[in-house]
């Protein structure tokens, strides 16, 4: 599917140009959005580096698995596929929390070793598994306790208080989470269904 | 709140410092260890580089065609009839496919409107419960070589729907739409 939408995208954007007279902001486009995407891959380096190796640490002391035993019971919910003593319950739970604290950058690293050890189970397949498609289900809902741009942003602008959004937003995105992974569990039983 | 915004500025440094110390005290070889799980860093943030450049030449694409902004001038209306603020509609169609652009609009309708404001606060819980699907979407699956997205991007795509009604109700709820 994703390669018609990346297609669709694509086409309909060049088709649209020609007729809007903006084809030379198209051209423009093309080289700026593929400069930005390097851009963004060269600083996630610095931030991969560091945390992949603070987590190798974590790894080999013990204590991601520690942490994985003390949310055991809601993991398993989530994840019934993931046998409770791998590996990937220790980063899919860091990535969980480094996101409700709003610290994206350690997030993404976490949540990309989540998905190495979520293929190996999968028996390294190119196809997405059914936690797969959950983690990433709840890593687009964004489970966040504070967020700490919004607040920034809203300090800046002279907000009489700039953290009354706080708790709207720690229920808005809970109650999104829980949507969320309804939506996945329905979207699974409806494929078990067909085979 | 204070209190919040303390921890969340603290817990990086303390979690560093913590696993430093129990690494240590669990005589886990700490330098050697950071070393070899940095060196993996490197590979997957190159190893992303093509899946980010595929997907964002196609956004920025749509984007600078205009097609994006026809698309939001043709759904304003009816985002207007199920009680969204049209000026607030963009922000909801940007939010699932850029983040610096959704970014930008928050900060945008919070400049023009007030932080105080109807408009203000949805922007503000939108842009802080709600997450850039595609570039989630295309990160992960882009750095472990998944080719078949299975039902992720319906997934994805849905809860966001679910995410946007959600944050309408609950700043009504808390704030009125004044």
């Amino acid at each position: 599917m994703v390669n018609y939408i990346w297609v669709l995208i694509t086409v309909i954007g060049i088709i649209f140009a020609l007729f809007n007279g903006t084809i030379g902001d198209v051209n423009k486009a093309v080289f700026d959005g593929a400069k930005e995407a390097v851009t963004i891959c060269i600083g996630l380096i610095s931030v991969l580096v560091f945390w992949l190796g603070m987590m190798r640490i974590a790894e080999e002391s013990g204590l991601l698995e520690k942490l994985s035993r003390l949310f055991r019971p809601l993991v398993k919910l989530l994840f019934p596929e993931v046998p409770v003593n791998h590996p990937a319950m220790g980063y899919i739970l860091s990535n969980m929390i480094s996101n409700m604290f709003g610290l994206g950058n350690a997030a993404t690293p976490l949540g990309i070793k989540a998905m190495e050890e979520l293929k190996k189970l999968n028996g390294e397949k190119n196809s997405a598994s059914r936690s797969m498609v959950t983690f990433l289900a709840i890593n687009t809902a964004s489970i966040t306790i504070i967020p700490t741009t919004v607040i920034a942003i809203r300090m800046n602008y002279h907000s009489v208080s700039p953290t009354e959004i706080v708790v709207p937003t720690i229920i808005t995105t809970l109650l999104s989470a829980i949507g969320a992974v309804l939506i996945d569990r329905y979207f699974y039983y409806r494929r078990r269904r067909k085979g | 709140m204070e209190f919040l915004s303390y921890i969340s500025l603290t817990f990086i440094p303390l979690l560093i410092g913590f696993i430093l110390l129990y690494g240590t005290y669990k005589r886990v070889p700490t330098y050697e260890s950071f070393v070899e799980g940095g060196k993996e860093g490197i590979k997957i943030a190159v190893s992303i580089i093509p899946f980010l450049v595929g997907m964002l030449v196609a956004i920025s694409v749509f984007r600078a065609s205009g097609a994006l902004d026809a698309l939001m001038n043709l759904l304003r209306p009816l985002m207007k009839s199920i009680g969204v603020p049209e000026e607030i509609a963009p922000l909801i169609f940007i939010r699932p496919i850029s983040g610096t652009a959704a970014l930008g609009m928050t900060s945008d309708l919070i400049a023009n409107y007030g932080p105080d404001t109807f408009i203000g606060r949805l922007a503000s819980v939108l842009q802080g419960s709600t997450d850039t699907t595609f570039y989630v979407l295309t990160v992960y699956f882009g750095a472990v070589g998944i080719k078949k997205m299975g039902d992720a991007l319906k997934v994805g795509l849905l809860a966001d729907v679910v995410g946007i009604i959600i944050s309408i109700v609950v700043v009504i709820f808390f704030f009125g739409t004044n």
